[in-house]
């Protein structure tokens, strides 16, 4: 690696939001966020399982604590909000607290800390926060949108899920609009989850960017109070996601 | 790729993000987890406590019950060696009055036995004095006799 020129800003800042891809075309990879979910999912679930194994019924240590004050919080989420009966939607939703809680809280490091180990190694883009690669962010909520699917079918029927696309909401004469309007407003729903935590997760990237062009010596003004506001976004996305799953599978379980 | 004094900018923040942390989000979250820890080890204590209380109070009521026990034993024990004294009394005062009784009779009867006999002997006397002046009465002069008779009638 050569000391060469210091970049432009503007190429800095594309520096840091290019993905590592590999492959070329729709038929490609960003293999820094596949990577770097998958390792920060294996290292935060094989934490949990950890502590789930030696989980006593008395006195808990401080991590069991917080564990079950996170597993109390999603599961009175998922009891207040979610009226059918299924076995999936509370391990779901604690899946993607915790996931899109931990990815999301890499925006906390230092913007430039990853791309400079990862160009030490020769490597020369890493995108460091997967959130804020919108091909991750949809393939949760493309995930989510087939559970909707599903369920749909498996609790309705597949008559009675006709029948709710077709009457709800302006009765049988209008079952044209009625079907448009259910295409807009399930396809609007996958479409929405991720690309609202994307842009939260992108813009404060962005930010983060914008504020390590400050001189060095002035960056702490700016970046603390934006990393502790931060603190809140990403803890707050994460549960904006996990509770808007909750609640679109609960109406995929209602019939109207 | 440079290095450059944007580093230590960055470093800086998370230095700054870092003590915060530490000041003012991890105290709290620690507090609430050791609350947490506290009021579940403080239930179980309480659990563990109660159930000592119940162990307790189960052998404090099966003493209870034990000493009942023995008071109803003690006085039943009492109440029969009371009426067994009772019942020796009533037939020792039996037999005192059954005794008296007896012995009043007797000497009732033995004065009848007297009073008959002494009226038997005055009418023996008086029968046999009859008697002898029916047969007297042709031969015998009563005035010759008379000395006789009143010794017969002394002698009976």
């Amino acid at each position: 690696m050569t000391e060469s020129a210091a970049p432009t800003s503007s190429e800095y800042i594309h520096h840091h939001l290019t993905n590592l891809v590999i492959g070329h075309g729709f038929w490609s990879i960003d293999l820094d966020t596949v990577v770097t979910s998958a390792v920060m999912g294996l290292i935060v679930f094989g934490f949990l399982a950890s502590v789930a194994r030696r989980a006593t019924s008395g006195i808990p240590g401080r991590v069991q604590a917080a564990l079950e004050i996170v597993l109390e919080m999603v599961q009175t989420q998922v009891r207040d909000t979610f009226h059918g009966d299924s076995g999936i939607v509370a391990p779901l939703a604690l899946t993607i607290f915790v996931w899109v809680f931990t990815l999301n809280a890499l925006d906390l490091l230092p913007v430039d800390l990853v791309p400079l180990i990862m160009g030490s190694v020769g490597i020369e883009h890493w995108k460091v926060v997967p959130t804020t690669d919108p091909n991750l962010t949809f393939a949760m909520s493309i995930t989510v949108f087939f559970l909707m699917l599903f369920y749909n079918f498996k609790v309705k029927k597949f008559g009675g899920f006709m029948h709710e696309v077709l009457t709800v909401p302006f009765g049988a004469k209008m079952a044209p609009f009625n079907l448009l309007f259910r295409l807009i407003e399930d396809l609007a729903k996958p479409v929405s989850l991720a690309l609202r935590l994307f842009g939260n997760m992108y813009a404060g990237e962005m930010v983060f960017i914008l504020i390590a062009l400050l001189p060095p010596y002035l960056q702490w003004a700016l970046g603390a109070p934006w990393a502790i506001f931060h603190i809140l976004i990403i803890t707050l996305q994460a549960f904006i996601f996990m509770i808007l799953t909750i609640i679109y599978l609960s109406m995929a379980h209602e019939s109207h | 790729m440079n290095i450059n004094a944007t580093l230590f900018g960055q470093a800086i923040t998370f230095a700054i993000l870092i003590w915060f942390t530490m000041k003012f989000v991890w105290p709290p979250v620690v507090a609430a987890l050791d609350e947490r820890a506290k009021k579940i080890a403080e239930g179980l204590e309480a659990a563990e406590r109660g159930k000592q209380d119940l162990a307790k109070a189960g052998v404090r009521s099966q003493e209870a019950m034990n000493e009942a026990k023995a008071q109803a034993a003690e006085i039943i024990a009492q109440s029969e060696r009371r009426g067994q004294e009772i019942v020796q009394q009533a037939r020792d005062e039996a037999l005192v009055e059954a005794a008296r009784v007896k012995a009043q009779a007797q000497a009732e009867v033995e004065q009848e036995v007297i009073r008959a006999r002494e009226t038997l002997r005055n009418r023996v006397a008086d029968l046999a004095m009859a008697g002898a002046e029916k047969i007297l009465r042709r031969e015998i002069n009563p005035q010759a006799h008379a000395d006789l008779l009143t010794a017969i009638q002394a002698e009976l």
